[in-house]
């Protein structure tokens, strides 16, 4: 049984966790001076090394991205946090900063350092406000003990950090929206390239990073990169935060490294809440395919995720039992996409709300049987064709579901029954 | 409520904190939204003004985002979370049951101007399932008979207390929190037992 390796999730029973005075009794804050006494490249090498990858769904290499952020260009740099947690099922950034925001800002201070950028921004979801209480208090406290500001702790490092509220749309947790967003603009993807790393806020280099990124980042500083990279598997190492809900006894937050399996998460939740087993589950919040019980050993890893035609995306897994409809499921979450769309291009806009409608029909059994080709259809012909991944995203759930559960979806079909 | 000018002079700190003018415009938003109870013509008006942008430039902005109220939100907003796990673990139902209560649906008022409904997108808390939100704090955990409570304590001005969170105040006052202005609450509770299940299994474990 893979054992849970609570890191940043240690000291949440503590009841001041979440201040500066809780955070720095377990050593809060030595990685900044580490990385001072580094230097920015040293740590940009040392987030390189570790492995660390995004935990916002995408995965991509954290050091890598702050790689390719141009030196010596003269132009300001930024680095935002991506903490506008929407995605259907992801609930662990939200938790963390209420628990834990100290980790956060102590990441930003190194991020930001280590790509040389001396204004960061922390673009909180709107919907949320306790969260953003807590950061703010965080952000509030590092200023006051000189973590954040001029010349920080004498290395001459100045930095100011924004706390912002977004309004409610998931779109922004899509990086390029969320940088219009941050621009006072509607919220609405750009055109990539440029990619923000060249001409990101303000068309100046950029770095969007995940907020459990970020917060990961002091870790990989204090204990170094092989002591990361010991966790986990070679192409996803490391530690992960995996928010397990659904029809499990104990849902919740559990932190363990990659490569633990959907069937340990259930078990460390305390079982099934019935006796019911597992019909489907969804790994990495509605934007992946859903697995079904002959998935529950496989890996939660990128590698694995993806060998399986799905993605670990936010590692944040719904498990639903035999009791519920998969119908039901994939007309909700196609109905948050539509919701979502933004509306700038026409697949992701037009095809959700085609697919809607089908499914509608489906739910009141008015569906005939070339409604399933045709929402197989109209899925690929939004998958790669849209602007954003909310596109793709929005073209996900119902592959999958009618690949494992065609014959629910022709149970809803005219004439049966 | 007209916009004063304490409130235009917070409008300008809020720009303050921005190295350009306009990336303020959403917390300015909350911020007339947070006097006025939406944000009417007068509150984009003045952000206009303010940030020196048209009124068509800021309405575009307010439109876009389903926070910004563009009609009156009553004394409290409630949210019903109807994305699939909610949904299906009782959101539907609890949905039903207060829509029977108030007689009122989504994006409506109550007649004593006390609530407004709205059926809402997952609020990552899906550990908490099903979910509701009052003026945006979070109701955990919920079922049919502590909605129904819920909604007959807000229309008769009981203290109801957020379960990860403050006593809830009113959709204004967690507005003016949302624009970036600090109320005082940031000790109140924020973690519950499914946000520590890890960590415990862990120590039982002896991990």
């Amino acid at each position: 049984m893979t054992k849970l390796v609570p890191n940043l999730t240690a000291h949440w029973d503590e009841t001041d966790s979440y201040t500066i005075a809780g955070y720095q009794r377990h050593g809060g804050y030595s990685a900044v001076k580490k990385s001072f006494e580094l230097g920015p490249d040293a740590v940009i090498a040392e987030v390189k090394e570790s492995g660390l990858r995004g935990r916002g769904g995408a995965g991509f290499p954290t050091g890598m991205k702050w790689g390719f952020v141009p030196q010596g260009d003269g132009k300001p740099h930024y680095l935002v946090v991506n903490a506008d947690e929407s995605e259907p099922g992801a609930c662990k950034d939200i938790p963390l900063m209420m628990a834990n925001p100290h980790s956060l800002v102590e990441g930003v201070i190194i991020a930001a350092y280590a790509i040389r950028a001396n204004q960061a921004f922390i673009y909180i979801r709107g919907e949320t406000p306790h969260p953003i209480r807590r950061v703010r208090q965080a952000v509030a406290d590092a200023y006051a003990a000189k973590l954040l500001g001029k010349n920080i702790l004498g290395s001459g490092f100045d930095l100011e950090v924004v706390v912002h509220s977004g309004a409610g749309a998931y779109i922004c947790g899509e990086e390029t929206a969320l940088l219009d967003s941050l621009e006072g603009r509607r919220g609405q993807p750009r055109l990539k390239p440029p990619f923000p790393a060249v001409a990101g806020l303000y068309a100046s280099p950029t770095v969007v990073n995940n907020v459990e990124t970020i917060a990961s980042v002091p870790a990989v500083i204090n204990n170094g990169a092989a002591w990361y990279k010991s966790f986990g598997t070679e192409k996803s190492p490391g530690i992960k935060l995996f928010a397990v809900s659904g029809d499990v006894k104990r849902p919740g937050i559990f932190e363990a490294p990659l490569g633990i399996t959907m069937r340990e998460l259930i078990d460390y939740a305390g079982g099934m809440v019935s006796e019911r087993p597992v019909k489907f589950f969804v790994p990495g919040g509605s934007s992946v395919p859903l697995l079904t019980p002959e998935h529950l050993d496989v890996p939660l890893t990128y590698e694995d995720m993806a060998a399986h035609g799905t993605m670990l995306g936010t590692g944040t897994p719904m498990v639903f039992d035999t009791s519920r409809s998969v119908t039901q499921a994939v007309v909700r979450w196609i109905e948050f996409y539509k919701h979502e769309s933004c509306g700038k291009c026409t697949p992701c806009r037009e095809g959700t709300y085609f697919m809607v409608d089908i499914l509608k029909r489906l739910e009141k059994g008015k569906g005939q049987i070339s409604d399933l080709d045709l929402l197989v259809d109209i899925s690929a012909q939004i998958s790669g064709r849209s602007f954003c991944a909310l596109g793709d995203a929005a073209a996900t759930p119902v592959p999958a579901a009618l690949k494992y559960f065609r014959e629910e979806f022709e149970t809803k079909l005219v004439g049966v029954k | 409520m007209a916009i004063t000018e304490t409130t235009k002079s917070e409008l300008r700190e809020l720009i303050s904190r921005y190295p350009e003018p306009r990336s303020a415009l959403l917390p300015m938003l909350h911020l007339v939204q947070s006097v006025e109870g939406y944000v009417t013509q007068e509150g984009i008006d003045v952000c206009a003004q303010e940030v020196g942008l048209t009124t068509a430039e800021v309405s575009a902005v307010a439109s876009f985002y389903t926070m910004f109220k563009r009609y009156p939100v009553g004394k409290h907003h409630v949210g019903v979370c109807v994305n699939s796990l909610c949904a299906l673990k009782g959101g539907d139902s609890i949905w039903r049951r207060i829509t029977n209560e108030l007689g009122i649906g989504h994006d409506e008022t109550s007649a004593d101007g006390q609530i407004t409904l709205e059926r809402i997108e997952c609020q990552a808390a899906c550990t908490h399932a099903p979910v509701m939100t009052v003026n945006w704090e979070f109701m955990d955990d919920m079922d049919e008979a502590k909605a129904v409570t819920l909604i007959s304590n807000l229309r008769s001005n009981k203290e109801v207390k957020s379960t990860r969170g403050p006593k809830v105040r009113t959709f204004k006052d967690v507005s003016r929190t949302i624009a970036g202005f600090d109320d005082g609450l940031v000790d109140e509770p924020g973690i519950d037992e499914a946000m520590l299940a890890g960590l415990k299994a862990a120590k039982q474990a002896g991990s």
